[in-house]
């Protein structure tokens, strides 16, 4: 009884050693997998980084205000940004390369589903960025024009503009990334509907008397026009 | 060659059969049959009493009108002008009136009279607005007689003005241009000018062309450049400033056209302008011009009203412009009522300073910058409209001069903003 547990015992770690000797190069090739593919995502990030501040991509990026919601948000600069993320998606990459060579079955598949993935998750976050982008600079430029023009409530316009821009920016990169699809469309559907009920009724409603007030600017400035026109100033 | 690049073939047919020439006018046009008939004929009639032994020609580059703008200046041209006056060319003078591509622009109609001034070798060269309803005979030789002797390379005009007319010009450009560029050039963005031919080749030789700048402003860039060359340059007293149609009361507009060019300008110049401390004058001909004094209709609230409504509602776009003692201070001064409002010359001068380095920097996109500036624009005209309320002519032009001293003295703060110092 003895003899027996002692060779079931034996065979039981022999059997473990031979599985840990069979293991044990795969994980030196993750390991390996791991070291190299940091090398490489660092280098990938310094080139990357180098090119941007060759081409003043940070400048590119303040000229379009992008800058100001980094820093807004407590990012680093536009550069660093980009860099950094193209190095943890380099050794992200190679991490999981590494962990698919460890050989365990269930993991290969979320390996293989998280690269066919990859390339939506780049363009979602293409799409988020110049949709933020897009929002800063029509916002501002709505700001500008209504503040040059004289119209009424020039933050509201601004307002509504980042807005409307940023829902549509949400909606593309939700589609991009392909997450429920439908409950996304809805939601669209139904935000976009209340922003323009709500803008109706403001507008009807909660805006009588800016409404009013613009008009009567209006006619009364043509009215005015009409009567006592002044003199137009030519500014240069 | 470049300039046949520039000419369409239609152009270039038409001025292969002037052939040389020793005078060029040209007069860029965009649906202003209003008034181009008389101006061509007076430019002909200048042409024929002034430089009757001069080979001349009048060029008509065309934007694309849809109000048969072009047919009028042939028109113009055809008529009998010669046959019921005494005025009569010994030499050739040609008219030439084609389109160019790229649709209506300034200054793909500027670059146009220059090609053709450059294929034809012409000695000197004169602009002049299709809108100058006040243009006379002698304003043709006012502006060519000083370049065509050969004794200036380019010719700036001087306006009789209202004392209020041109205040974007009178609190900014004039001035700016001044302390920037060291020379005192009254009308650094004008629309009736002239140039040698060495300068028209000068000019066709620059950067602008490929720039914003050579499509809009582009006025303003080419006096920029014969100052920068160090060409010979003098300014010469045409009469009444004309005044242009609605677009030019489009402030923004405006802004774009000359603060956005100037601005533009200090990049490419920086060695330039910041080795330069103060200004030199211009020689001028003719009789001093006239600051007219009749009293006028200005609605000097909403200029206030707008200062205010711009600060408080671009306080965010303002914020990433302006360092905070200036903003402070300009919300300081909005919430003064309309009686202790003061937006004077330091802090004028310091804000727009700001701004050119904020342009330079761009902290934002340069177009807004530039817009951003108009409503405190409309702040500094309210200032000037109300100290010059009850001034004098001469009065007026001390206040701008004083102004302009403050703008050159306090250049040295530009140069240490540009170079990240403050």
């Amino acid at each position: 009884m003895r003899e027996m547990i002692v060779s079931e015992l034996t065979q039981a770690t022999q059997e473990l050693i031979r599985e840990f000797a069979r293991f044990l190069p795969r994980l030196m090739v993750m390991l390996i997998v791991v070291l190299v593919g940091w090398v490489i995502a660092y280098l990938v990030k310094w080139v990357l980084r180098s090119f941007l501040r060759l081409i003043r991509f940070d400048k590119l990026s303040e000229g379009a205000g992008a800058t100001q919601l980094l820093n807004k948000a407590a990012l680093p600069s536009s550069t660093e940004l980009v860099s950094r993320f193209a190095f943890w998606t380099a050794w992200l990459g190679f991490i999981l390369v590494g962990v698919s060579a460890l050989g365990i079955l269930g993991l290969q598949e979320y390996v293989t589903r998280f690269f066919v993935f990859l390339p939506r998750l780049l363009v979602a976050l293409i799409f988020l960025f110049i949709g933020l982008l897009a929002a800063s600079f029509f916002s501002r430029a709505a700001l500008l024009w209504a503040v040059n023009t004289d119209m009424p409530s020039p933050r509201l316009l601004s307002s509504a503009a980042r807005v409307l821009i940023t829902v549509f920016t949400a909606s593309a990169v939700f589609e991009e990334l392909g997450l429920a699809d439908s409950t996304m469309l809805l939601a669209f559907a139904i935000v976009l509907g209340a922003v323009m009920l709500g803008l109706a009724i403001a507008f009807g409603l909660g805006g009588q008397d800016l409404a009013r007030r613009f008009l009567e600017a209006r006619f009364a400035h043509e009215r005015k026009e009409g009567k006592e026109k002044e003199d137009e100033l030519s500014p240069l | 060659m470049a300039e046949e690049s520039i000419l369409t073939d239609e152009f270039l047919r038409q001025l292969i059969n002037v052939g040389e020439a020793d005078i060029l006018v040209g007069v860029p046009t965009y649906n202003n049959a209003a008034t181009v008939g008389q101006v061509v004929q007076t430019i002909r009639a200048g042409l024929l009493k002034y430089f009757p032994r001069e080979r001349a020609v009048i060029i008509n580059p065309d934007g694309g009108s849809r109000d048969q703008t072009p047919d009028l200046v042939r028109g113009a041209s055809i008529n009998d002008l010669e046959a019921t006056s005494d005025l009569q060319a010994l030499r050739t003078l040609h008219s030439i009136s084609a389109e160019y591509p790229g649709g209506a622009s300034t200054g793909a109609a500027l670059r146009t009279i220059l090609a053709a001034a450059d294929l034809l070798r012409v000695s000197a060269c004169a602009v002049v607005s299709p809108e100058s309803t006040t243009l006379e005979p002698e304003w043709i030789e006012r502006l060519l007689r000083p370049v065509y002797q050969g004794n200036f390379d380019f010719v700036t005009p001087l306006y009789r003005r209202h004392k209020f007319d041109g205040l974007l010009m009178r609190n900014l450009v004039y001035p700016m241009t001044r302390a920037f560029y060291g020379k005192r050039v009254r009308e650094p963005y004008a629309s009736e000018f002239a140039f040698s031919g060495p300068l028209g080749s000068h000019f066709l030789a620059q950067e602008i062309w490929v720039h914003e700048v050579g499509r809009s402003g582009t006025e303003i860039a080419l006096t920029i450049s014969a100052i920068t060359g160090g060409f010979r340059l003098a300014q010469t007293f045409l009469g009444v400033k004309p005044h242009l149609d609605a677009r030019s009361a489009d402030l923004v507009a405006a802004m774009r056209q000359t603060v956005g060019a100037l601005f533009w300008s200090l990049e490419p110049n920086f060695s330039l302008w910041s080795s330069s401390h103060d200004s030199q004058p211009v020689p001028t001909l003719g009789t001093a011009p006239e600051v007219t004094l009749e009293p006028l209709r200005v609605n000097r609230k909403r200029l206030y009203e707008m200062f205010r409504s711009g600060v408080a509602e671009l306080e965010p776009v303002l914020k990433s412009i302006l360092p905070p003692p200036t903003l402070s201070e300009l919300q300081r001064i909005a919430a003064l009522g309309e009686a202790d409002f003061c937006y004077g010359d330091e802090l004028w001068a310091r804000t727009v300073y700001e701004f050119a380095a904020s342009y330079h920097k761009a902290v934002i996109s340069r177009d807004h910058i530039v817009q951003a500036l108009a409503p405190l624009y409309r702040g500094r005209a309210f200032t000037f409209l109300v100290e010059n309320r009850e001034a004098s002519g001469e009065e007026v032009e001390q206040n701008i001069e004083n102004f302009c001293l403050t703008c050159e003295r306090l250049k040295p703060s530009l140069v240490e903003l540009w170079n990240g110092k403050k």
